[in-house]
């Protein structure tokens, strides 16, 4: 069951550096939201208040309908994938224990399974890859069992710390195919790091610009393009057209 | 340093605090002075390491031993603060001492040169000082003294003219010395040496006691400073060069015995006087001369003289003899085979050394380096502090545990766990911290509980670093344990202490080989642990790549 989150008036400061200036967001169960912006700009603090990875000095998280101060914090993580831009899998584990990470924490009785199932939704045939270490997968493989390993246990919501970011363009384009296929097998609310406007473009309903730790517009693409709210908004626009009409010359 | 430390500081403090005890109790060797056996009690003798010293305590050893009495021997105690620091502290009853060190070593007195020139009066002087601050007693003497003689080659004297240390003072711009590290150091050596008679050597070379004649022979040096007792100085033809203006105090040989011994076990110090005054200095160095120079037996010669003397019969002697003759001219491996039984059992205690030592270290350091991986703010301090341990000289270490540990295992022991301490805590503190960060963040994200990421992510991952500091602590433990030898705990550097101070190379190789065949042995045996406890990934891939279709089909280990 997808799970909707929410930030009610939320801010947070790393020394004198402010992360996030009175944030309010609803993200609807169900929903693919990208946080997009510069680094600097608040979006990854802004996600890993969701998993407390981050505890925010002021304001309210909540993740289904309880603030996630009052959940545990072992099993609220549990109940949230995560992925990270260097996809962080135990290397002394082999990929099918890796998927089967969180099926195992959370006691589940057929957690190999699940955990093969998973591998399949990301293209990756257990019987050819589970039992290879992570060192021996290429990056985008390595990354695409990251995403197994987050929605094996088949949680509400995924969380995605710009889990492209570090990959070559073919490798980044079949983790994306299979995040798009992932997306339509299963219903669940993710909410996606990025700072590639057209990525969050592909991969998302809604894209939320941020910027200095505040929300400049909040919408679909069509919105962002037709209607830009702001001077930035329309220049991270302008920027990455630019980008893709170089490759068309 | 904030309140939240500072229960886990005290935590760890009370660890230490509790290991030193159990290791104290582990070591089997409770310090003498805390046995409160009366009846049939060992008497502890000990002595220092050099030849002359392990001869008298021998000889003390088997006078009391032909009376009936038990004797437990420690022989080379590292030097005189140690062998003096056990006495004090009733961790041994008695051993050979000379008064002159005792006046300038010990007491630090100085004495008017009418007094110094009288060997009654300074023996009247030391006995009556040690009795009143140290409550330890002198025996009578033995009968002869052994002097520091300052000796050059019969070449030398007669190219420079030398006769006398004021003519040796004179040509010493010509000249270069090679003198102990004891030597050089002392009030009453070198630096005495040239307050008094204005001696300053071109150069001055320390050197072990056992190559300074050879040294000397060979002309790499032109003066050493000997005993007057020595064989050697006989044997190479050394000149001996007169003390004209009296600076050496006389030296003469006791026995120092602890004030309970005679309360403790009667007839004790009566048997031990039976030897006084019966040694005289032609006796003595006839005596060194046998150990030192042909190489005899010290239980041999023991027994031999005190048969002579008739303290003891001689059948006996004649018994010494058979078992401990080592067979002069037969071969080292024939050595060593006839010396087997001792070396294994001097293998085993110096394994055991280790083995307890080294365990004791990884039950505090490894924990003590997951804790400040917590606490990252101390964590450097803490290491670092373990790190100055490593730098104090473990001679200097094992002497200041005497009064809390006495002589034997149970110093020996702490001595090696804190050189251990260091390497371990180190490789744990930076293994697990260094462990993968992505990886962790990940579990921590995903939901696993701190000790979930740390047995499943951050041990494994580290264990290779930890296991290294491991084997670098053993291999470290395995050299430092000779050492132990210096404060009676046996070990392989018993034969080595024993060889340096009576010039024989066989003894040496005896428990230098052994000990570097231990240390080959232990980083094996470790490097194979090492392997074992590698991280899987890296483990296997070496037989990966080759098997690799069959892995795959094997099941999947979740």
């Amino acid at each position: 069951m997808p799970i909707s989150l929410a930030a009610r008036n939320v801010s947070h400061r790393f020394g004198n550096v402010v992360a996030l200036d009175d944030v309010s967001i609803d993200i609807p169960a169900g929903r693919a939201t990208a946080l997009v912006g510069e680094s600097g700009s608040g979006k990854t603090t802004l996600l890993r208040c969701f998993n407390r990875l981050v505890e925010p000095e002021r304001g309210q998280v909540m993740v289904g309908d309880e603030d996630v101060r009052t959940q545990s914090l072992v099993s609220l993580r549990r109940g949230i994938g995560y992925v990270q831009q260097h996809g962080g899998l135990l290397p002394h584990w082999r990929v099918l224990r890796n998927v089967a990470l969180v099926p195992t924490l959370r006691h589940m009785p057929d957690s190999t399974d699940a955990a093969r199932r998973a591998l399949e939704l990301v293209g990756l045939p257990s019987a050819q890859f589970g039992s290879r270490f992570p060192h021996e997968l290429s990056g985008g493989q390595r990354q695409r069992v990251a995403l197994a390993r987050s929605i094996a246990a088949r949680p509400g919501v995924i969380l995605l710390d710009e889990p492209f970011g570090a990959l070559d363009a073919i490798s980044r384009a079949e983790l994306q195919e299979s995040f798009d296929n992932l997306r339509r097998d299963l219903t669940v609310t993710t909410l996606l790091v990025t700072h590639d406007l057209a990525e969050a473009g592909r991969l998302a309903e809604e894209v939320v610009v941020m910027r200095k730790g505040r929300i400049e517009q909040r919408g679909s693409m069509r919105d962002l393009i037709h209607a830009p709210a702001t001077d930035y908004v329309a220049r991270l626009i302008e920027r990455a057209r630019a980008g893709l009409e170089a490759l068309r010359a | 340093m904030n309140g939240s430390q500072r229960p886990l500081r005290m935590r760890a403090r009370q660890r230490i605090c509790a290991l030193m005890i159990a290791t104290t109790v582990i070591g089997g060797t409770i310090p003498a002075a805390l046995v409160a056996q009366r009846d049939d009690r060992p008497v502890v003798v000990a002595s220092k390491p050099f030849g002359e010293s392990y001869l008298l305590a021998e000889m003390f050893s088997q006078l009391l031993e032909s009376r009936g009495f038990k004797v437990d021997r420690k022989p080379g105690l590292g030097a005189t603060e140690i062998a003096f620091g056990a006495l004090r502290t009733d961790a041994i009853d008695a051993y050979p001492e000379y008064t002159g060190t005792g006046l300038i070593a010990i007491l630090h007195d100085t004495l008017p040169d009418s007094v110094t020139a009288d060997p009654r009066a300074v023996f009247a002087h030391v006995a009556r000082r040690f009795a009143d601050l140290y409550h330890v007693r002198w025996l009578p003497p033995l009968g002869f003294q052994n002097t520091y003689a300052i000796a050059v080659t019969r070449s030398t004297a007669s190219r420079y003219h030398l006769r006398t240390l004021s003519d040796l003072a004179r040509e010493g711009s010509h000249l270069t010395a090679g003198f102990t590290a004891d030597f050089i150091g002392r009030n009453d050596g070198l630096v005495g040496l040239s307050r008094v008679y204005g001696l300053k050597p071109r150069a001055v070379r320390p050197l072990a006691p056992a190559v300074k004649y050879q040294a000397l022979a060979s002309g790499a040096v032109d003066v050493i400073d000997g005993y007057s007792t020595d064989g050697l100085l006989a044997r190479y033809d050394l000149v001996t060069l007169i003390d004209d203006k009296h600076f050496f105090p006389p030296y003469e040989a006791a026995a120092l015995v602890s004030n309970r011994l005679d309360k403790q076990v009667p007839g004790a110090v009566a048997a031990l006087v039976l030897l006084s005054g019966r040694l005289d200095e032609k006796t003595m160095r006839q005596l060194n001369r046998r150990v030192e120079v042909d190489g005899e037996d010290v239980k041999k010669v023991a027994s031999d003289e005190l048969a002579t003397l008739g303290l003891i019969g001689a059948s006996r002697a004649e018994g010494s003899a058979q078992t401990a003759q080592p067979g002069q001219h037969s071969g080292f491996l024939r050595y060593l085979w006839d010396r087997r039984a001792t070396i294994w059992a001097l293998t085993v205690r110096h394994l055991e050394l280790v083995a307890f030592a080294l365990l004791a270290a990884v039950i505090i350091a490894v924990p003590l380096g997951l804790a400040l991986e917590r606490t990252r703010r101390i964590a450097e301090p803490t290491i670092g502090g373990l790190g100055v341990l490593q730098t104090i000289p473990s001679i200097a270490l094992l002497a200041f545990m005497i009064p809390f540990l006495g002589v034997g295992v149970a110093p020996a022991l702490v001595a090696l766990w804190l050189y251990a301490l260091y390497p371990i805590a180190r490789g744990t503190y930076t293994g697990v911290r260094d462990a993968d960060p992505d990886a962790v963040a990940a579990a921590e994200a995903l939901g696993t509980t701190p000790t979930q990421r740390l047995l499943w992510v951050r041990l494994p991952l580290a264990a290779p670093v930890i296991m290294a500091g491991i084997r670098t602590a053993a291999v470290i433990t395995v050299g430092a344990a000779t050492l132990a030898a210096f404060i009676g705990a046996g070990g392989l550097g018993e034969p080595i202490v024993a060889g340096l101070a009576l010039a024989d190379t066989r003894m040496i190789l005896s428990g230098a080989l052994p000990a570097a065949a231990l240390a080959l042995a232990v980083d094996g045996v470790l490097a194979i642990v090492e392997r074992l406890v590698a991280p899987a990934h890296r483990r296997k891939r070496f037989w990966r790549t080759r098997t690799e279709g069959l892995d795959r089909a094997v099941a999947p280990a979740v």
